[in-house]
């Protein structure tokens, strides 16, 4: 509780700066106003491959305005995966489960503000999580400055298979915060932050970790605060392209400090292609709880990976083809992508042979956009 | 604390001496300087953060299962297993 005291304490401290420096910024008068995200209808195909862990399924969105006021959008989301990753083949056995997410949100423009209200639930066999939340972004300073902020708050219930009697929960709380400023007609720069605030059962029942060789089901702390701050530059560079770059760094009560870095590059070919290509690379410290086989007893110990020392290294694109376009009234696009990533762990090995670990993972995606 | 409560201090100084109309004899006022007539290319598809939320938030939540970081991506987090 104490976290997410303190999380709050730094929502409200940053609201009060947001609501000074704003009191600044709209002395500039605005006759614009922003307007209600596009009706919109997605369907996707997605498949994820690496590290033993197999997950597809479709997904879709719909969204309509209605009186134009209030945009609703509908999705749903299916994973089906099939998971015989390194920490279940040498602890375990193979499993396979379907995860299903549905999720309903509200968008409402009132001159140069819109709010959006989002109720999400997603349920596995042994996994319920429940997300409410609700956003806002402010246009000021003539247009050129785009605030926005957010919270979150999600609930889990956490099971576990062939153990009724095992039953668990989860909270979680996020606030967000962020900005972005027209630099000159050609180019954005933002900046995000978010607080995040997590309580209960973080850990798997059915990981295990290591102590002096022996296997011992993983003691994680059950509160955990992360700080998480992004800062985006987006460019057209003239000729029918764009690049983009960001940086973000994350930091948390576990000790985990993380960097995560991309470029980007899009480019228009001809009438109808659009293609976008991206190298990103993460790399982040260990727990202070996570060991690969501790040598002490410890009231926390964890030999989750996720929380290992790592980085990895991400190669992607994507390209949209637009099938048929009538100005003012539809558009349709076949879109396909694909990422490529390199996982290296430098404090997590591979119990098989000793050696340190490391997998690649493939992820393909083949969907249709419309606007209409 | 006294430094966050002095810029706290600092910012609420300016924006109400800003809100109130009295310029600050070292601080010109600053007017929006890219017309809404000049923001054409900034609003072309290519330069949005996330042009389909779907495929977006996949991506997102191939990383969050893998990654330690999470936040501060843009996009509204959500809840899921994935353990």
């Amino acid at each position: 509780m104490a976290a997410t005291r303190a999380a709050i304490g730094l929502w409200r401290r940053l609201l009060a700066l947001l609501g000074s420096l704003l009191g600044g910024l709209l002395v500039v008068p605005s006759a614009r106003a922003v307007d209600l995200p596009e009706n919109k209808g997605e369907a996707l195909i997605h498949s994820y491959s690496g590290g033993g862990v197999k997950a597809n399924g479709p997904a879709f969105l719909v969204r309509k305005s209605i009186l134009d006021k209030v945009s609703l959008t509908g999705t749903y989301y299916l994973d089906a995966v099939s998971n015989a990753s390194i920490d279940v083949v040498t602890t375990a056995s193979p499993y396979k489960e379907t995860r299903h997410e549905f999720g309903l949100s509200a968008d409402y423009v009132y001159r140069d503000a819109q709010l959006t209200f989002g109720l999400m639930t997603s349920h596995e066999p042994d996994y319920v999580a429940n997300t409410g939340s609700f956003d806002v972004t402010q246009e000021v300073f003539g247009g050129m400055t785009t605030i926005a902020f957010g919270f979150t708050r999600a609930s889990d219930t956490v099971k576990k298979h062939n153990e009724p009697e095992f039953h668990d929960t989860a909270d979680h709380w996020q606030y967000r915060l962020g900005a972005t400023q027209i630099l000159t007609p050609r180019w954005l720069v933002s900046a995000n932050f978010e607080a995040l605030s997590d309580e209960g059962y973080l850990a798997s029942p059915y990981r295990v970790a290591r102590v002096f060789g022996a296997a011992v089901p993983e003691r994680t702390p059950r509160t955990r605060s992360g700080r998480a701050a992004k800062l985006r530059l987006v460019g057209d560079l003239g000729n029918r392209d764009a690049m983009h770059v960001e940086y973000r760094y994350f930091s948390d009560t576990w000790d985990i400090k993380a960097h995560t870095a991309e470029i980007g590059y899009s480019r228009y070919f001809g009438e109808n292609w659009l293609a976008d290509s991206f190298f990103r690379y993460y790399s982040q410290t260990h727990a202070l709880f996570y060991s690969d086989n501790a040598t002490s007893e410890t009231t926390y110990v964890s030999r989750n990976r996720q929380l290992s020392t790592f980085n990895d290294m991400g190669l992607g694109g994507r390209v949209s083809y637009t099938v048929r376009r009538v100005p003012g009234r539809y558009d349709v696009k076949l879109n396909g992508s694909y990422e490529y990533t390199r996982f290296k762990f430098k404090d997590f090995t591979d119990l098989r042979d000793g050696s340190l670990y490391g997998y690649a993972s493939s992820v393909i995606q083949v969907y249709l956009s419309a606007t209409y | 604390m006294t430094a966050r409560r002095t810029l706290a201090a600092a910012a609420a100084l300016l924006g109400a001496a800003l809100l109130g109309g009295c310029a600050m004899p070292t601080i010109p006022s600053i007017q929006p300087w890219v017309k809404p007539y000049e923001r054409e290319r900034l609003a072309d598809p290519i330069m949005k953060l996330s042009r389909d939320a779907v495929p977006d938030k996949h991506f997102e939540h191939v990383r969050v299962v893998r990654e330690a970081a999470r936040g501060a991506t843009g996009f509204q987090g959500g809840g899921c297993g994935c353990n």
